[in-house]
């Protein structure tokens, strides 16, 4: 089933047009990964199914992206809610200076009308769980965030996110800081969230995007050149130019 | 060449070690001046009795008090505006005219001799709104003066806090708000203390600006309202040292030793919350 539809969608920064007519749709329970070089507006286009872009001055945006069947691109678009739904997970592993508890329930906190302390407990436990941190974490619950390793963070930033009981997953390139080792175990950890979530990852890596990705997208330059199945996109493209991306010819 | 070199680099050397002494060797002199005539002046009874003999002998307990109450008047007054102030330009204000004109005027408001705050917070608080000379009147004129370092100070604290912070942060759903609320000014927050205690500093030390305001000449008893005057001790020591004859130089050293030690001591202060939020920072 459809999660997320967009319908020529364009965007402009200012003068520049950073997506040209972008018509795409992502499935629930799929991951979905949006393919090619620097500056082809893949994370642009990521930072529009939370309205992530509108921080910034000299945006304009035409078009309609559906959540739903809701066009979330409306002005009267409660962004607080949609954020609840649409969760992020950033390039950089960015847990907040404050210890692994207070990172996951920091969510929890700002949306609950009440906290109360078992839930809390009950949501910490619950998102590091899934994320397979729970046994490693337990005891560290107080420690500072900031001590762990970089893939713990990554992690425990999923975690964050999933504490939140999005239903879409964003990821910016969520393994660009990470060793090899680690992007393999974050990479099994998306395949086994994908059966909660709907799941779209940016990612500069062509490989990554074949190991873990059920359809694929190539852009070019702010424009969809190629979407389908991951097998039919890297085994048999229909356009040149994602012939020539895949088999490193430029990017 | 290479001798030439060299020789030009021991001038330089020469030249920059000249500036390091002419920084260090006044400052280093005040120090041991103010405490070597001072320190013999300071005993319970300099620091907890009033002053006796038209000035002469006794304490200047209540120097030390008026100076106290300003201080933390001006710091009640300046922090909310000054950090609420800070948070607007840093968090909210978009790069246009009207930020242009705030900014700059901070940094004439710095910039403005502090005589000048005297006269105005005579005109503003003493006459129009007819607080007369009190600490209330003193107080707000040492908190419109130390509005531009709280505000620069704070709003550098506030712009330290990484953006990503606050990009996840909203990410999360959390509105601007409670990202400022909750994310970017508890890691401000050191930063921030580190403006207000600096602010402090300059209060405690200033003689102009509660000239017409507040303070008092000789007033032996201590102040029971914020619409009382006050004496303080910058305006006290220059009292002792100009307008009363035969005051013994270890009276106003001593009075000179407590006001550096006072305002030395938040320095320090200021000094080491910094070190140990360093110590701590590691994004």
């Amino acid at each position: 089933m459809a999660k997320i539809i967009t319908k020529d969608l364009n965007l402009w920064y200012g003068g520049f047009h950073a997506l040209k007519n972008i018509s795409l749709s992502f499935e629930s329970n799929r991951i979905t990964a949006i393919i090619g070089p620097s500056g082809c507006g893949k994370s642009t286009l990521l930072r529009v199914f939370n309205r992530m872009n509108d921080f910034i001055e000299g945006l304009r945006q035409d078009g309609e992206v559906l959540i739903d069947g809701v066009n979330i691109l409306n002005g009267k678009t409660d962004l607080v809610a949609l954020r609840k739904r649409v969760g992020m997970v950033f390039q950089r592993p960015n847990p907040f200076p404050l210890s692994v508890y207070e990172n996951i329930v920091f969510g929890e906190r700002i949306h609950a009308d009440s906290v109360n302390q078992d839930t809390l407990d009950e949501v910490v436990e619950n998102s590091l769980k899934s994320v397979l941190l729970w046994d490693e974490l337990k005891d560290k619950l107080n420690k500072s965030a900031l001590m762990l390793s970089l893939e713990q963070k990554q992690r425990l930033c999923i975690a964050r996110v999933i504490a939140v009981k999005p239903d879409v997953l964003l990821m910016d390139e969520p393994c660009s800081a990470l060793d090899p080792q680690a992007t393999m175990r974050i990479e099994e950890l998306m395949r086994e969230l994908k059966n909660n979530y709907t799941i779209i990852i940016v990612t500069h890596s062509m490989q990554q995007a074949a190991r873990v990705s059920d359809d694929a997208g190539f852009m070019l330059l702010g424009e969809l050149i190629e979407f389908g199945n991951t097998d039919q996109i890297f085994t048999a493209p229909h356009d040149k130019r994602t012939e020539d991306y895949i088999t490193g010819r430029y990017g | 060449m290479k001798r030439n070199s060299y020789r030009t680099q021991m001038i330089a050397f020469f030249f920059l070690f000249l500036a390091m002494l002419l920084i260090v060797v006044p400052v280093g002199l005040i120090i041991v001046i103010i405490v070597q005539k001072g320190l013999p002046a300071i005993n319970w009874q300099f620091l907890s009795d009033i002053p006796r003999q038209g000035m002469r002998a006794g304490g200047i307990f209540p120097a030390i008090v008026g100076t106290v109450y300003l201080v933390m008047g001006a710091i009640i007054f300046a922090l909310p505006i000054g950090l609420l102030a800070a948070i607007y330009l840093s968090e909210y204000s978009k790069d246009n005219m009207l930020t242009r004109l705030i900014r700059l005027a901070i940094v004439n408001l710095a910039g403005v001799p502090s005589v000048v705050y005297g006269l105005f917070g005579l005109a503003l608080f003493v006459v129009f709104f007819k607080f007369g000379a009190s600490i209330l009147s003193g107080s707000l004129t040492l908190g419109i003066m130390i509005l531009p370092i709280i505000i620069t100070t704070s709003r550098e604290a506030l712009e330290s806090v990484p953006y990503s912070f606050r990009e996840v942060s909203l990410s999360l759903g959390a509105s601007k708000w409670q990202t400022i609320r909750h994310i970017v000014l508890p890691n401000a927050i050191p930063g921030i203390l580190t403006g207000t205690i600096l602010g402090l500093g300059r209060a405690a030390g200033e003689t102009a600006p509660i000239l017409f305001t507040v303070a008092a000449f000789y007033l032996p008893q201590l102040p029971s309202s914020i619409f009382d005057q006050a004496m303080a001790l910058p305006y006290h020591l220059y009292i002792i040292s100009t307008q009363v004859p035969n005051v013994d130089a270890k009276v106003r050293y001593g009075t000179a030793f407590v006001l550096l030690t006072l305002v030395l001591f938040m320095n320090l202060v200021a000094v080491i919350i910094r070190y140990k939020f360093r110590k701590k920072k590691k994004w």
